[in-house]
């Protein structure tokens, strides 16, 4: 069965994550899933949701009609855009009324949206669509060196209502399965379940970055070579704000964190340019020397 | 915070029941689930959803709406998997923070976002760094602004929303 998806970028991927948006190209590819891009999208809509959900409603609604005009099904990169645009699927093709309010203000802007769409994010996509088996099948280089920490983040679990329940979000278990699946080590650690902080950074910096230091600690405790990631927004945490925490609490991980995809492109076979793993912001050097 | 019964509003709870997102807020029996297992309650007591619903169910609207814990969720839905009455605790933040924008209480980092995503379409205004950085990676370039997100908000009404004065939510020491 062709595996074809309406590739969702998001705000951030496309321009604080490119390597994410590299790899996960050059991964499907590899693993035989097409993805379409549709230059209208725009932003998913969730970071107007707490200052006005009408607004993310609509946008969300515009986004899912751009993929049903072309008969595609989204996948998305962002665990956050994954949640909204979930959401606002689920509901649409539930209850005929608000979709019918929300094709009343489509027509001013010359849509409709029939309330077809479904939406998975990416390594769900690999994880249900690919399945495991696959994965195990397309690995060519033996990456069991890597001792990996998966942090699931919230969007990608929760709430689990509007996911099917795929995975459990007190005992989850997906990720760490794609990571062994690319024959990697996947790490357990105290504060896996708990979130990166990303959402209220803007809010409360102080707090935003305590959340994001208590899980590098536990990470690096347990020894772990890179952490696995499938949201660019828990990467501004994890990678970009790693040496903020660094110095504001004078500790010190260089912990790399690494996108699914990169991990998977790298069991893969593929060379870590082609993954574009020096764009990472936490340099993989002592990672990739590991791997020989 | 002092509990001035003359200042309680009982509509409020009614009120928050019928915005989107807040309808279960009455099911709360003030277990402590919520806060027990929240993140940033962990780090900083500030934020404290038990009480922000006790304080809904009692009526202390102002203090509620005006106030800058409200901003604080984090959004994880902890909460809102484990709540044994299903109140959907992210959610009844979110209905708490919509009817704060309406009241003229809007967080600044929120607006900004909000202002951003009218004008671009997106969080991110994209520039020529950003498309040669793309083209280099062999990435398609970006096709600019969504200009019909400056239509939705103004369909919806937020852009009208955002063109109003608005005021930071005030600094409080806990809920």
């Amino acid at each position: 069965m062709a595996v074809k998806y309406a590739i969702f970028l998001g705000c951030t991927v496309p321009v604080r994550a490119m390597s994410y948006e590299v790899s996960a190209r050059k991964v499907a590819g590899g693993l035989g899933i097409e993805l379409v891009d549709i230059p209208e999208f725009s932003c998913c809509g969730y970071p107007v949701k707490s200052v006005h959900q009408d607004t993310t409603l609509l946008m969300a609604a515009r986004n899912l009609s751009l993929a049903e005009e072309r008969g595609l099904d989204i996948t998305t990169l962002c665990s956050a855009c994954t949640s909204v645009l979930t959401e606002a699927a689920r509901r649409l093709s539930s209850d005929g009324e608000l979709l019918g309010k929300v094709n009343e203000q489509l027509k001013k802007l010359g849509r409709k949206y029939s309330g077809r769409t479904r939406v998975k994010h990416f390594a769900r996509v690999i994880y249900e669509d690919v399945g495991l088996d696959k994965v195990r099948e397309s690995v060519k280089r033996d990456i069991s060196s890597l001792r990996i920490a998966s942090h699931y983040g919230c969007h990608y679990l929760k709430p689990s209502e509007i996911y099917d329940r795929f995975d459990d979000p007190e005992v989850p278990a997906s990720l760490d399965a794609l990571v062994e699946a690319a024959g990697a080590v996947p790490v357990d650690y105290v504060t896996k379940k708990e979130c990166c902080g990303g959402a209220i950074l803007g809010v409360d910096e102080n707090i935003a970055l305590s959340m994001t230091k208590q899980k590098l600690d536990d990470i690096s405790k347990r020894g772990a070579d890179a952490i696995n990631l499938v949201c660019p927004f828990c990467n501004i945490m994890y990678g970009a704000n790693q040496r903020k925490v660094q110095s504001k609490y004078g500790v010190k991980y260089d912990l790399p964190i690494l996108y699914y995809p990169q991990v998977l492109g790298l069991a893969m076979g593929m060379e870590p340019e082609e993954l574009a793993l020096n764009m990472n912001p936490i340099k993989p050097k002592s990672l990739l020397a590991k791997l020989g | 915070m002092d509990i001035v019964i003359t200042d309680l509003d009982p509509r409020f709870k009614h009120e928050v029941a019928k915005e989107e997102g807040g309808e279960r807020v009455k099911y709360c029996f003030q277990c402590g689930t919520c806060t027990s297992g929240c993140p940033v309650s962990e780090i900083d007591s500030k934020y404290n959803p038990r009480c922000i619903i006790r304080m809904v169910i009692l009526g202390m609207r102002e203090q509620v709406l005006r106030s800058d814990f409200i901003w604080l969720c984090s959004t994880c839905y902890t909460c809102y998997e484990r709540c044994p009455q299903d109140v959907r605790i992210t959610e009844v933040m979110n209905a708490l923070k919509n009817m704060a924008v309406r009241e003229g209480y809007i967080h600044p980092a929120f607006r900004a976002q909000a202002e951003l995503i009218g004008s671009h379409g997106r969080l991110y205004e994209i520039d020529e760094f950003t498309e040669e950085k793309r083209e280099e990676l062999g990435l398609a370039r970006l096709s600019g602004d969504i200009a019909e997100v400056a239509e939705i908000f103004k369909i919806t009404g937020l852009a009208e929303l955002l063109s109003e004065a608005s005021q930071e939510p005030v600094r409080t020491a806990s809920a």
